[in-house]
């Protein structure tokens, strides 16, 4: 096992685990958007979904304990990237101004990833622990969109998802040594379209809920 | 402002200069007159009509690092108005010309920042630790002998060209000094390609590429976040495909050797 540990320390190791555990939440969103679209379909349709994803069963269990497995790496291996990227300027720039390298998406990887995770404990805590005897989990999405409060934060949220993903959607390859003329200006694209999908596809329904139900 | 022949032009500038006496001495910007300043002068040539009056006077003269001032050795450098060797792309200092800027502008002058490069003084800086990274793999071990025939081994000519875009590299510490996390991730990657690309490094790839990275990290490098500014600061305009080439090495030597 020592080898395994070697690499993963390193510096390149770390942003490798950070690459493959960004690339399955990518998975995940699209996977959730697909979902959550079913709600587009009425409260039958959506409730019917949900009954057939949890007929999964002990499936359903792996992939979750999985998603936790690989949030609690990406999390704790950011958190260990940033604080290191932090400590390697202790003398800051007078001046500094771009070279045109950064995007907004890049330079707030950390805070949008924070922001993220504090939206991912109510998130799993309104809708996962909800209690869903009493409530069916279209009614419980409804009660939550339906409060200006909530579904205004869910809309922001969801912006600063879509800059997190900006960077990361094509950032994930480029860490994993996939980057070619042929194809990483096509990746640049797909990165900032998926942003915008993430941004438009979840950010959506909080508004659908409160214009069109 | 110009001159009697009326082609010179000569400018005036406010210099705002990182000043310290040493190592652990406290440093600050301090201000500077550049006056009568040819346009056609180097930024580095600008500094020394100011050192001559500092030193006229009695003063400090400002240290900086500089040697061929022809652009390929890798020893000038400075953060000049936030940008690592200024504002002009794929330029050294001492090839960025007055002409780039006006009369009456304030330029402040840093050193290069990063915790692996320790400052020694005003805007001259230890990249020893680039050193220590080339020590740890940066080489193509070759038995004493004589001289290969040109051409006994067989290269591709876009591997031949790949591998010189990489060798182009001159380890000034741009890409560290604009990264916004002080990653030298652009300067090994450099190395790491220009070698690995060519038979005669392939060898030793695996053993290279772990031994490097490893090195990095021990002279406290950040890491590299895929922010492209060391890409877009290179004077020699290296790009991040070398990078996403160290870590395809990284990943093959990691899984696919005996190399830990």
């Amino acid at each position: 096992m020592n080898w395994v540990t070697t690499f993963f320390s390193t510096s390149v190791g770390k942003k490798i685990l950070m690459s493959i555990t960004g690339m399955s939440f990518i998975g995940f969103l699209v996977v959730h958007l697909i979902g959550n679209l079913t709600i587009y379909g009425g409260k039958d349709y959506f409730d019917s979904y949900v009954d057939h994803l949890h007929s999964l069963g002990p499936v359903l269990h792996v992939f979750e304990i999985g998603l936790l497995t690989f949030a609690l790496i990406h999390v704790l291996t950011g958190a260990v990237l940033t604080f290191q990227n932090f400590l390697s300027r202790p003398v800051r720039y007078q001046m500094n101004r771009n070279a045109g390298g950064r995007t907004l998406g890049s330079a707030t990887m950390p805070y949008t990833g924070a922001i993220l995770l504090i939206f991912l404990v109510f998130h799993v805590l309104h809708f996962h622990f909800a209690d869903h005897t009493v409530k069916t989990t279209f009614e419980i999405v409804t009660g939550y969109f339906v409060n200006p409060f909530y579904a205004g934060a869910y809309v922001c949220v969801m912006i600063v998802a879509a800059f997190h993903v900006s960077h990361g959607f094509w950032s994930a390859f480029q860490t994993l040594g996939i980057n070619h003329g042929k194809y990483t200006p096509m990746l640049k694209i797909l990165s900032l379209l998926f942003a915008c999908i993430v941004a438009a596809g979840f950010g959506f329904l909080p508004i659908y809920f409160n214009m069109f139900i | 402002m110009s001159t009697g022949d009326g082609m010179e032009k000569k400018i005036n500038l406010t210099l705002k200069v990182w000043r310290q006496k040493g190592p652990d001495k406290k440093g600050k910007i301090e201000t500077y007159r550049a006056e009568d300043i040819s346009t056609d002068m180097s930024f580095l040539e600008m500094i020394d009509v100011v050192n001559e009056k500092l030193v006229l006077e009695g003063g400090d003269p400002i240290s900086f690092d500089h040697d061929c001032r022809e652009g390929i050795c890798g020893m000038c450098g400075a953060v000049v108005n936030g940008r690592a060797h200024g504002p002009s792309k794929g330029t050294t200092l001492c090839q960025l010309h007055m002409r780039h800027f006006s009369d009456g502008d304030t330029v402040v002058i840093e050193p290069f920042r990063s915790r692996a490069f320790k400052l020694v003084k005003d805007l001259v800086v230890d990249r020893s630790a680039f050193d220590k990274i080339i020590q740890a793999g940066g080489y193509v071990s070759v038995n004493t002998g004589g001289v290969p025939d040109a051409n006994a081994i067989p290269i591709p000519q876009e591997k031949a060209d790949l591998a010189m875009d990489a060798a182009q590299c001159i380890g000034c510490g741009a890409c560290v000094a604009s990264c916004p996390n002080a990653s030298a991730m652009l300067f090994v990657s450099a190395k790491v390609s220009q070698l690995a690309l060519l038979p005669q490094g392939r060898a030793e790839a695996p053993t290279r590429v772990i031994n490097m990275v490893k090195e990095m990290d021990n002279q406290l490098f950040g890491n590299c976040s895929n922010e492209r500014e060391c890409e877009a600061e290179c004077p020699k305009s290296i790009s991040i495909v070398n990078i996403a080439r160290l870590n395809r090495e990284f990943i093959k030597a990691g899984l696919l050797s005996n190399e830990k």
